[in-house]
Parts: structure tokens; sequence; C-alpha cells
């Protein structure tokens, strides 16, 4: 296990490395103006702003170098500045708390209605309950996260007035209904994959030997067929995690949440590619130490994996 | 034409004294295409320490018929249409789930054929065979896992104490078969039935896991169902042989009255198409033709498009069962024309 | 006799043409025959069929100016003459909407295709070859599999100066690859070992022959999947960004950008977001669920 474990490490490295390299190499190698992509149309037009740029990212300094020194920040803790001076990393300390919250949230939704709808669904396999969680999560992953964000708000917001719209001035509550939405399409995929996964399972020899066994019908399920089928289900939620990151932006955005989604949005808008460069390093960073940490669950599942 | 007793359905004599009695069992499956008539009527009986084997292709309900017994044939799309399985006199069809559930596993064990898929991947051998006890007998784990070791030692798995905690993937075939014939006999079941236990082994392999299978047998005073298309191995451990065809019994009898002196075309057939050590032929003769399409069984004999001593009155109705010997209800065969098979 | 000609036919194989013609035909002439039964499946051609056509001729469907507008007429709701209502510069929204949907199917179309093909060429290289080149091949994609799509697409982006369906589609397919890529390498992977590989081999067929004639059929399967389904979610990846800004910009018609302008308005003018909204759902909809339907038609099990 240990060895899995490090091997795993092993391959997260060069990874890393890819990944911080090719957000670099986007902004900083492509052709075009980088200070256009990092200052915006304005700011390139400003002498001051040019030359400070120049001097944070080593810009006269051959690729590589910019890359090395860029990454020799990144291990002290600097993700770089935006305009107005402000570290990143403090921006990152300020709103990582809310976007954990939210994503906490819709991981939680995910995780309990998802296996719930699908355990029941797969059960009953061409029940009504099935094809019932089969219409709906199409319908969910059909509609963009945007439109449902907003029609979350009229409906659930306004209109019936039961949780609040924007901002989480409301404390726990207030992250319910962005939670909600932002989980709702992996909620979808968890329950479609619960769902068939388990469907798959209740099939295979080793039920019919339980049952054999004369094992009672919920341990069948429970036990025997839920562990199995619970694996595909680990992983996607693993990968998950990282399209919650993303997607949070557009959560945040409908739902005016002040989050690190906020804070890249913010970027963007204000065409600040400082920040956007140095958040969304950030945000792969704490995927792929997500990634890490699904696949050790994956290899505790699976005693297969462990000695791939 | 000596008269031949024909057996009636609810036939009365003796057979209270058997551990297991199936009687004209029929097991259908209703699918889009239509409905296959899996097991058209099978019947035989067990005794406490006999071995019987059902002897059949692929295809011919044999399996079907062993899940019938343990109840574990998925409905839908399968039903249990007619017959009776009675287990030490107790009717098992119409038996509430919860009783037939604890006889299950208990009384009745049951091997499966490929050990790699019919153990669970993900849990360790120990605790596989452990639940048997945990979950029928209530005992703690610690008890569990002393029982679980005592019974790998018995089927001669090697290092047992710390394969306990192996997974199955982690075995080699023949070593998995056993483990999962110790699963199967670890609470003493009366009947144990070996669903094609050794197809998936090598022949060396075979021998030893039959071997296993007979030891135990005399251990435990195990009634054994043996199902398999394997004549040798039938021809090695075998009481008495059950020949099913198309889903019916087509003969049965004891191992020497079946294999010595047939008397149904088919076994017949199934004899010529083997060699022999004992017997020196120039070729050997294969049956002609394919096993039928379960979906469209054709009217009369299903084996008549094959048979060579077919005639008119095969094409009209299903053969039934007869006595060979008038009053030994367990020697019987399906054919009209038995006795030019027998000669 | 009859009944045993039938059961012979079933059981024979076919003594004449090839093996793996007959595989190959069975089971997309079984699936065909699935589908053609489904009326799921047809609702579906048909809504894509009536996307295809609005984004090829859209004066066809609808007569308006996706351009100008009457500003006398702004805000106005749903009506006998503006199907979908008008929008703040009285422009229809109708109008708007069936043009909205070039964008979208062509993007669409775009970045499946060239996600499909590279995924294609370096997932079979991956898969057949093994070794180096896998771990090469894998590498590379994992380090893009570990940038979320629209925090990459949005980096990405940053940097192009235009906007318009190239660059974005690009920068879609540049997330997009990866997962596809691992679909065929491990449908590849599967058929490698297979005997009749290496029957082909020890018959002298080229590396490239084996891996176009014999490997790729069978990675096309579950290709065809995923691309259908791809293809709804690349219009809904495209309207996400759109949305965020960094998408199409104006004047370029998209549903995102009709439905980003609807923002303010929403709680008083919801028609500018429902409709919008539904046609875009519906279309996403659409491919996702012909994805699902092909699925099953193509799964063996479901026989």
């Amino acid at each position: 296990m240990g060895r899995y474990i490090l091997r795993r490490l092993v391959q997260l490295v060069p990874v890393f490395f890819g990944a911080t390299f090719l957000i670099f190499a986007m902004v900083f190698a492509l052709p075009g103006d980088p200070i256009r992509a990092l200052a915006g149309e304005r700011g390139a037009q400003s002498p001051a702003v040019r030359e400070a740029l120049q001097e944070e990212y080593n810009l006269n300094d051959p690729l590589l170098v910019q890359y090395g020194k860029y990454v020799g920040g990144l291990a002290q803790g600097d993700f770089g500045a935006n305009f107005r001076g402000r570290e990143v990393s403090e921006i990152i300390k300020q709103r990582v708390p809310v976007t954990a919250r939210l994503a906490l949230v819709a991981f939680t939704f995910e995780i309990l209605i998802g296996i719930a709808a699908g355990i029941l669904a797969g059960i009953r396999q061409r029940g009504f309950f099935d094809s019932l969680v089969l219409a709906s999560t199409l319908t969910v992953i059909s509609i963009p996260i945007f439109v449902l964000g907003f029609l979350a708000q009229i409906t659930f917001g306004l209109r019936l007035g039961i949780f609040p719209v924007a901002g989480i001035k409301q404390g726990w509550i207030s992250y319910i209904l962005p939670g909600l939405v932002l989980g709702s399409v992996s909620l979808a995929y968890v329950a479609r994959l619960t769902r068939s996964a388990l469907v798959d399972n209740l099939g295979a020899d080793y039920v019919r030997t339980a049952t054999a066994k004369g094992l009672k019908r919920p341990r069948v399920v429970g036990v025997h067929a839920m562990r199995n089928s619970l694996i595909p289900v680990v992983t996607y939620l693993g990968i998950d995690l990282g399209a919650l990151l993303g997607g949070a932006i557009v959560t945040e955005s409908v739902f005016n949440i002040p989050g690190l989604g906020g804070a890249v949005f913010d970027g963007v808008i204000r065409q600040e590619g400082t920040t956007v460069v140095g958040l969304t390093t950030f945000i792969i960073l704490v995927y792929m130490f997500m990634t890490l940490l699904v696949d050790i669950l994956y290899a505790v599942l699976d005693p297969r994996i462990r000695y791939d | 034409m000596a008269a031949t007793l024909q057996l009636s359905e609810s036939d009365s004599v003796e057979t209270t004294d058997r551990l297991l009695e199936v009687k004209d069992l029929k097991v259908e499956f209703r699918i889009e295409d239509g409905v296959v008539r899996a097991v058209n009527g099978l019947s035989y009986g067990l005794s406490a320490g006999e071995t019987v084997a059902i002897l059949g292709e692929s295809g011919s309900g044999k399996s079907v018929s062993a899940q019938a017994i343990m109840g574990i044939i998925d409905s839908p799309p399968g039903f249990i249409t007619g017959g009776s399985v009675k287990f030490e006199g107790r009717e098992l069809l119409t038996m509430g789930d919860e009783e037939r559930r604890k006889i299950r596993g208990n009384d009745i064990g049951m091997v499966f054929q490929d050990a790699l898929s019919a153990l669970n991947p993900v849990y360790s051998v120990g605790w596989q065979i452990g639940e048997m006890f945990r979950m029928h007998r209530g005992m703690s784990r610690k008890e569990a896992k002393a029982e679980s070791l005592r019974l790998m030692e018995r089927v001669k798995i090697p290092d047992a104490a710390k394969r306990l905690r192996a997974y199955p993937f982690e075995f080699s075939g023949g070593m998995r078969q056993r483990i999962m014939i110790a699963m199967s006999i670890a609470l003493d079941p009366k009947v144990l039935i070996a669903d094609e236990p050794t197809t998936a082994l090598d022949v060396t392999v075979q021998a030893q896991v039959m071997d296993l299978l007979a030891e135990l047998q005399t251990d435990y005073g195990m009634g054994l169902i043996l199902i398999t298309h394997d004549l040798g191995v039938v021809a090695e451990v075998a009481d008495r042989v059950i020949v099913m065809y198309a889903g019916r019994g087509v003969e049965k009898g004891t191992l020497k009255e079946v294999f010595g002196q047939p008397a149904h075309p088919y076994t017949e057939g199934l004899m010529r198409s083997v060699p022999r050590s004992d017997v020196r032929v120039d070729r050997l003769e294969p049956i002609i033709g394919n096993p039928p399409d379960l979906l469209r069984l054709p009217k009369g004999c299903a084996f008549q498009p094959r048979c060579p001593y077919e005639q008119e009155d095969c094409l009209v109705d299903e053969p039934p069962l007869v006595e060979v010997e008038p009053g030994d209800s367990d020697r019987a065969t399906a054919c009209l024309h038995w006795e030019d098979v027998y000669r | 006799m009859t009944e045993l000609t039938q059961a012979e036919s079933l059981s024979t194989p076919n003594p004449s043409g090839d093996d793996e013609d007959i595989v190959e035909r069975s089971l997309t002439s079984d699936a065909w025959r699935q589908l053609r039964r489904r009326p799921l499946f047809w609702i579906c051609i048909t809504i894509i069929f009536l996307l295809i056509i609005a984004a090829a001729f859209p004066s066809l469907i609808a007569s308006g100016d996706p351009q100008l507008g009457d500003q006398r007429n702004n805000l106005q709701g749903p009506s006998r003459e503006h199907w979908f209502g008008t929008d703040l510069l009285g422009r229809d929204q109708w109008t708007r909407v069936v043009h909205g949907a070039r964008v979208s199917i062509l993007i669409g179309f775009l970045v499946t295709i060239f996600a499909a093909v590279i995924a294609l060429t370096f997932g079979s290289l991956a898969g057949y070859y093994g070794g180096l080149v896998d771990a090469v091949i894998s590498r590379v994609a994992d380090i893009w599999f570990a940038l979320p799509t629209v925090l990459g697409g949005i980096v990405l982006l940053q940097v192009f100066e235009r906007r318009n369906i190239w660059t974005v589609s690009l920068v879609l397919v540049v997330f997009g690859w990866p997962t596809m890529l691992r679909l065929v390498r491990s449908a590849v992977i599967s058929v490698r070992g297979a005997d009749y590989i290496d029957a082909a081999r020890a018959l002298g067929a080229s590396d490239r022959r084996i891996i176009t004639r014999h490997i790729l059929p069978n990675a096309l399967t579950p290709l065809i999947v995923y691309m259908a389904i791809t293809f709804g979610v690349i219009i809904a990846a495209e309207a996400v960004l759109t949305f965020i800004g960094v998408g199409l910009r104006k004047p370029a018609v998209s549903w995102g950008l009709i439905i980003s302008d609807s923002r303010g308005r929403i709680q008083t003018h919801a028609y500018l977001l429902w409709m919008p909204g539904a046609i875009l759902s519906m279309a996403v909809f659409s491919f996702i669920l012909l994805g699902d339907l092909l699925r099953d038609a193509f799964d063996p099990r479901q026989r």
C-alpha cells in the first residue's frame, strides 16, 4: 500500500510541473503581448505598469528561467499580486474558507442524494423510480449551470422565499441553494453512475454466490454489491472535486458569493491576468492533492489496485 | 413387447427417506423473443452419502435445475412453473422466503464453476468464509476467524493462517475452488450441489478437487449433486446418473446401468462419442446435428432430429418417462423405442 | 426438418465471408434495429435535425433581424409577432435564438470532430504500442486533465485577442481531448491481446493495417457514444464560457450571450431567461440522450 502511494506521488510530480508550466506558458509564451494578458488593454499602455510587471514576472529572462523563478515563488507561497499591490495569497486566504464551505455543501448533497437515488433506482431496475431518476438526472445535466442557478434563485429564493439568494450574510443557510445548484450536475452523474454500477454488480456471479450462501437480501446488496459498485463512483467523485472548483466560478457569480470562483471572475472582468493566473495555479494544486486522496481511497476500496 | 409401467407424476413409491426429492420440475424464462422452457420435467432423488451426477450439454437445463433447488433464480425473467422439490420431506417451492433462506447455505450448499467470478473480489477469503459463521451461527469475528482457519486447513490450503487475509485474485484456480468448497461446507450442509466445479480447471487440478469432494462427502455424510458435462468425471465419482437433454431428464439409473447399457439414444450416442480404454475403435462417432433452440422446441421428442432410431410416432408427443425394470422407479428412460436401444 | 435447419443456422458459423465483417455488421445492424424501434430516438433525431436547419438556414425559420430591433418595441413579452418576446433593444428574441443555434452547432461539431481525431490517433498509438509511447502520451493527457475545463478555458481565452468560433473551439478541444483519448486507449488495450490480432500479425499485416482495420473499429463504438454526449456538453460549455465573459463577444449571437443579457431583468422579464434557456437545455438534452440511447443499443448485454 505504501508503495502504491509512493508511486502515485511520483506520477504526480511531472503532472504538477507540466500543468503549472502550461498555465504559465499560456500566459507568457504564446504569441501576443503577455503584458496585455496580464494587465488588460489599459494596463498595457501604462509604462509604469509595464515596468512593474516586467520586473515582477522576469519577462526579460528566457522562458524557462521565468518559469523557474515562478515556481520558486510558488514554493514560498508567492502567487503573484494584483494591480493594487494586493498579494494573491492574501486573496486566497480570505476566500478559500468560503469556497470550501460551498464545495462541502455541494459535495454532501451529491453523496447523500446522489448515491441514495442511484441505489433506489438500481435495486428496482425498470421500475417507476428508476425511470424517474434517469429522466430527472438527464434533465439536470442538460440545463447549463447558470440557467439552473437563475431558476433556483427565482423559484426557491424569490417566489417561495425559502432560501437567501445572494451573499453569505445569513450563515450556513445561505450556502444551501448555491450548494445545491453547484452540486446538481454532479449529483445527477453520481446517481446514474451508482445506478449502473449497482445494476452491473447485481448481475454478477459473486452476488449469486452470496445469495446461495443464505445471506439476507439487504446484506447481499448493501455489503457485497455496494462495495464493488462504489468503486467507480468514488473515482468520479474525486475528479468531480476539480469540476466543483471550476464550476464554482459560475455559481458564485450567480449567487454573489465572495469565494475563489468569484475572485477569478472578478479578475477576468477587470482583466487582471495576474490574479487569474495565481488563483488558477492554486486551484490546480488543490485539485491534484484531491486526486491523490481519491486514488488512495480507491486503493482502500479495491485491493486489486494495490498490486497493479 | 414387455409391459412397461408408466410413471405417474404423483408417484407414491417410497421416497420419504430420501434427503432430496425432485419431481417433475419445470422452469421457464420469459424473454422478449418468447418463452424458454429451460427445465421441462425433471425428476430424481438423492440420499445421504450418495453422489448423483446430472449429465448434459450446455443448455440442457442442468444448472437451472440446481438453481431452482437453491431458490436463486432471478425472477423475472425466470419462473418455476411446476413440480415439487422436497428437502427432508419439506416442500421448498412453496416455502416462505425467510424459511427458504435459512436452508440455503445451512442445509444445502452450492459450489459454482468459476471461482474467480463467484467470489467477491474486494473482501478477503477469510472474511467471506467467516461470514457464514457470523451470519448463520451468530459467532463473533474471532470465533468465525478460527473456524475459517480450520476449514481452510481442511481443504488443504497451504500456509492457511497467513492466507486468511488474502484476496481471491491472489490464489490459483485450484486453490480458489477449494476456498469456494470450504465456504459451501462451512455449516455442515446435508446436501452439496456442485455446478461444474472442475470445468475451468486443468486435468490434474481437477482430480485433486474431485478427490477433495469425495473425502469431504465421506467425512460429512453429505449427499452430493454433481452437475457436469464431463463423462470422465461422472464415471469416476457418480453413484447414480441423470442424463438431461433439452430441459428434460431423458434417462436415469445407477452409473453402471446407464453407462453400461444405455436405454436412450442420446446416452448411447454420448457413450459412442467418447474414447474408451477398454474398447478399440477406428473412429469416434459424434452425435449428428445440434442441440435444439429452446425457444422453438420441435413437437414430439426433442432429440428426434438427431436420433438414429426415430420413427413417425416420435413426432407426436413428448415421450413419457418409463421404467426399464418394472418396479424400479430409479431406472427409467424417456424414449418410445428404448428397447431398440437397450438390446 | 425445418426446426433442425433453424437450429443449425443459429449455431454453425457462416463458412463464407469474413468472420470479422459478420461481427461488425451484426453489431451495428442489431443496434440500428433496436434504435429504430424507440420513439425517443426519433425525437432526438428530429430536434437535432431542426437545430442543424436552424444553424444552416436560419432565415427559413425566423424572419426577423438578429442584430437590429425597433427600440419602441423593447422588452415586450411573447406575442404573436414576437414568439419569444423582444429584448432591451427591441430585437426579436425568437430570431436571435434561432441564429444562436449556428454558433452552438458549429462549435459543437468542430470540437467533437477535432477532439475525436486527436483521441483516435494518439489513443490508438498509446494503447497499441504501450511502453514508452504510452507513458509519454498518458502523462501529457494527465497534465491537460489536471486543468479543469472552465478554469483552463478562462486562462487560455485571456490570451487570445479575437474571440471567435475558432478560438473558442480550439480552447474547448484543448480541454476535451484527454477524456476521449483515455476512452480510445482503454478500448484499444482491451482488444490488443485478442487472438485474431496475433493471427493478423502472423499473416504479415503491418502495424498500421492492424490498427486501422482490426483495432479501431472496436474503439469506434464507445467513441461514437461519447462523441454524441460530448457534443451536448460542449454546447453547454460554450454557453457557460460566454456567459462568464470569456467566450464569444458581441456582436456575435450566442445563446450564452442572450441569456447573460437577461441577467438584471429576470424578475420582471423572466421570459428573457426561460425561453432561450429552454432551447439551450433542449439542445444539450437531445445530444446527451442520443448518446445514452446509442450506448444502450451497442451494449451486448441488453439483447
